[in-house]
């Protein structure tokens, strides 16, 4: 059985930090459908159109009757462990610095057998298992077998581990705790165990409902933080950034309307300044401690997460210059999950629907509970997804745009 | 029911060439493969303009394969072929020289393979040798082959009641058997208990079922015995072979390979049967592909390879003399030289040049390969069957 994960010890000041080494990255454009599908927590593979085969490795034709009609198609992982082993030596310096590594062999109820990284507590083969799609430190995807029932601890899994980015024992920063959200946030990690809470907050000489509560919890500290301003954010980043394993963006400047119903600019450049300048102004001084320490042992730099908005996909008109100022996010979210890649810290994009708070007064319900945004994200952070879409309103937006974009476009436009 | 395959006629091997083994080397592909070809040049007595037909093995060749060999070389072959296909290299590599004397489409073929090995050729080899490999396996451990038969090691032990103590009787025989090699990298003889006693690689893999990996060249030339005879070589005839891939992929994991089947034309074609060998050359890159092999190959059924192996002796004066320059395990494994290996140790043998022990009065011999896992298995099996050339027979 997993032993609990115990918390780290503090770490002498004087040793070097080891570098990060990552997976190898490199893979056909064909098997990121795998990856695509375990960015969102999803274990998906390729079932042929015209014969039903189910394919693996991923293929450009079915294996069995050479169509080219293959679909990812949700599996259910269920299998049987045919082999292990435990590898003593690897030949790249990731595993090299991991081993002992145990991996087996899989023969999925589906058909294929898959290669997977085994998890402790799976017994030795013959044995039933679960195969879970994960994604490994290089940002691919990484079939995981897990014993078929859970176990005791079984999150705090050794090679598991370096799959997810549990906030357990590890140090959080969230960047705006004046939110419902934010403070929603600080509670859900707590709760998840993690070390200590940096909580934000903006105008300190303000003091807004709920920061005292917070500020009550041992585990949480308040700390100043506008992310309008270059020197707050440095400051803050000299002062903690060596320390942060979690960065969690909630701040951002929301207002209603789209061009026509405003005079000037000044709302949208207030938005572009929080949700698109603000995260530029983040990642420069946060970025480049957190890809230092993607190796950190047990409680590494693991996560930077961006609380974007599902009208990051597709403009919503009457919320028009708010959805553009997540779209830039988005597009600049992108371009620093690639600068981590080698680290292994996760970038994870958030994409919810509406959040109930008073800038969304005027749209219809189903809208997201504060408390629940912030779960769902402690989970995301747990299960080691990458693009999160919570709640009804998201989930039925991203089949939308993911079925047709432009038909989404003109649905939106009334 | 497809026709059987047609046997052959007149066509033999010969000219067996080593280019000694070194762990590390400095030098590209192209000069192992040169210097085995003058080698072939220098034992024939042959003319480099004789050499009409070129067949070539390599994996680190890149970015050349054959042709850019000929040019390298100064050669100009009316036949060439490429065979990257590791341990399955030299059956391959000899059936397709043989249609080409038999056809008339090439006189002379030289069969070469040869690679080189510095320092970081073989992660490199290894991270990128083939899609699936690169999609599905390397990620999960970057072990490599060793990860690979470390999982199949495994799921024999259990199907079949193999023990390490099967395995390691294969080795220690080997390392008897290359002990009178001069060209083998590993020069200390190994008993059982040192084999026992070794670090874990990847379980139930320990350090001596695997093999060390580095640079070389193996050759030998394909022609009609009595192109042969005129220029005074010592031969030995093809009798038979037999070539299959990617066979049994229903299997969930690998616990067979094509030989089983193929193995029954293969005897037939030669008019033989598995006790009628004096010697056999069984792939080694692990020891259990060698069980695999008595099995498949017929020497006993599945799944009885153990008790195979508990009751016959496998150094050259054994009761089945096995491997017997030393095979890859004692000798190193010089990149598809490594599937060379085997078929140049039989020609010797067969006509009494051998580096190192005799096997007094062999007068057949088995040369089996086994290579390209490009996922989780091996997917290409050959066998071949050697005789001595007779006077007059
Ligand atoms: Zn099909």
């Amino acid at each position: 059985m997993t032993a609990p994960l115990e918390r780290p010890r503090r770490k002498n000041p004087v040793l070097r930090t080891r570098l990060p080494t990552t997976p190898p990255a490199a893979r056909s454009r064909v098997a990121l459908g795998l990856t695509a599908a375990a960015a969102l927590g999803r274990f998906e593979l390729q079932v042929c159109r015209d014969c039903g085969a189910v394919q693996y490795p991923p293929r450009e034709a079915c294996h069995a009757c050479l169509s080219e009609r293959l679909d990812w198609r949700a599996q259910d992982g269920a299998g049987e462990l045919l082999a292990e082993t435990v590898l003593h030596h690897g030949l790249e310096l990731y595993y090299r610095e991991r081993v002992p590594w145990r991996i087996g062999t899989v023969r999925l109820d589906c058909g294929p057998a898959v290669v997977a990284h085994l998890h402790g507590d799976c017994p030795a083969p013959p044995a039933r298992v679960r195969v879970r799609a994960c994604l490994d430190r290089a940002g691919q995807a990484a079939l995981f077998a897990i014993p078929e029932k859970d176990t005791p601890s079984m999150a705090d899994d050794r090679q598991l581990r370096e799959m997810t980015c549990d906030p357990q024992h590890r140090k959080i920063l969230v960047t705006d705790g004046k939110t419902a959200l934010g403070q929603a946030l600080v509670r859900a990690f707590v709760a998840a165990g993690a070390e200590l809470v940096w909580v934000g907050h903006a105008e300190p000489w303000k003091r807004a409902p709920g920061l005292d509560a917070l500020a009550a919890l041992p585990q949480s500290t308040l700390v100043p933080l506008d992310l309008t301003d270059a020197r707050s954010v440095e400051n803050l980043a000299a002062a903690i950034g060596g320390k942060v394993d979690i960065l969690v963006n909630n701040a951002e400047h929301h207002r209603t309307f789209g061009i026509e119903a405003r005079r000037g600019i000044d709302a949208a450049r207030a938005e572009m300044d929080v949700n698109y300048f603000g995260l530029l102004r983040l990642a420069q001084a946060f970025a480049p401690a957190l890809r230092a320490r993607g190796a950190d042992g047990a409680a590494s730099a693991a996560a930077w997460v961006n609380v974007l908005s599902i009208f990051a996909l597709a403009n919503f008109p009457p919320h028009g210059t708010y959805s553009a100022s997540k779209a830039a996010a988005h597009s600049a979210a992108q371009c620093l999950r690639a600068e981590m890649r080698g680290s292994g810290v996760r970038v994870v994009n958030v994409f919810p629907g509406p959040i109930d708070d008073e800038w969304n007064q005027l749209l219809l319900p189903p809208k997201l509970a504060p408390g629940g945004l912030a779960n769902a994200i402690v989970a995301a952070l747990r299960s080691g997804v990458e693009d999160v879409y919570p709640g009804d309103v998201a989930q039925d937006w991203l089949a939308r745009w993911r079925d047709n974009p432009k038909a989404l476009e003109r649905e939106v436009a009334g | 029911m497809t026709r059987a395959r047609r046997g052959y006629e007149d066509v033999v091997a010969a000219v067996p060439v080593t280019v000694p083994y070194v762990r590390f080397s400095i030098r590209g592909a192209h000069w192992f493969i040169g210097r085995a070809l003058a080698g072939l040049l220098r034992d024939s007595g042959l003319r480099k303009e004789a050499i009409d037909g070129l067949c070539v093995a390599s994996f680190t060749l890149a970015p050349d394969t054959a042709i850019g060999v000929a040019q390298h070389l100064g050669l100009a072959p009316r036949w060439l072929d490429f065979v990257p296909m590791g341990g399955a290299a030299a059956v391959i590599a000899l059936r397709r020289a043989a249609r080409a004397v038999e056809s008339g489409d090439a006189e002379v073929v030289a069969c070469v393979a040869g690679d080189t090995n510095s320092v970081d050729t073989f992660r490199q080899g290894t991270a990128g040798f083939s899609q699936f490999a690169r999609d599905a396996v390397y990620p999960y451990g970057s072990g490599g082959p060793n990860a690979s038969f470390a999982l199949l090691t495994a799921h024999y032990m259990r199907a079949f009641g193999a023990r390490r103590e099967d395995f390691g009787r294969l080795c220690v025989a080997q390392r008897a058997n290359a002990l009178a090699n001069p060209h083998a990298l590993f020069k200390q003889p190994l008993t059982l208990e040192q084999y026992l006693s070794a670090r874990p690689v990847a379980e139930p893999l320990h350090l001596f079922d695997c093999v060390m990996p580095c640079a070389g060249a193996e050759a030998f030339l394909v022609m009609r015995r009595s192109r042969a005879e005129a220029q005074g070589l010592r031969c030995a005839r093809l009798l038979a072979a037999i070539e299959r891939h990617n066979a049994f992929a229903a299997d969930p994991i690998q616990f067979r390979g094509g030989w089983a089947l193929d193995r029954d034309e293969l005897y037939a074609q030669a008019g033989t049967a598995p006790a009628d060998m004096d010697l056999v050359e069984l792939y080694d890159d692990y020891p259990v592909i060698v069980l695999m092999q008595l099995e498949d190959l017929g020497f006993c059924a599945k799944g009885e390879a153990p008790a195979f192996v508990r009751s016959n002796t496998f150094t050259v004066d054994g009761s089945l003399p096995l491997n017997t320059s030393g095979g890859q395990l004692s000798t190193g494994q010089a990149g598809t030289a490594g599937g060379f290996l085997g078929m140049v140790e039989a020609i010797r043998q067969l006509t009494d040049q051998p580096l190192g022990a005799p096997v007094p009065g062999a007068k057949l011999g088995l040369v089996s390969g086994f290579g390209m896992v490009t996922y989780d298995r091996g997917l290409s099996s050959g066998a071949a069957i050697l005789a001595r050339a007779e006077a007059g027979g």
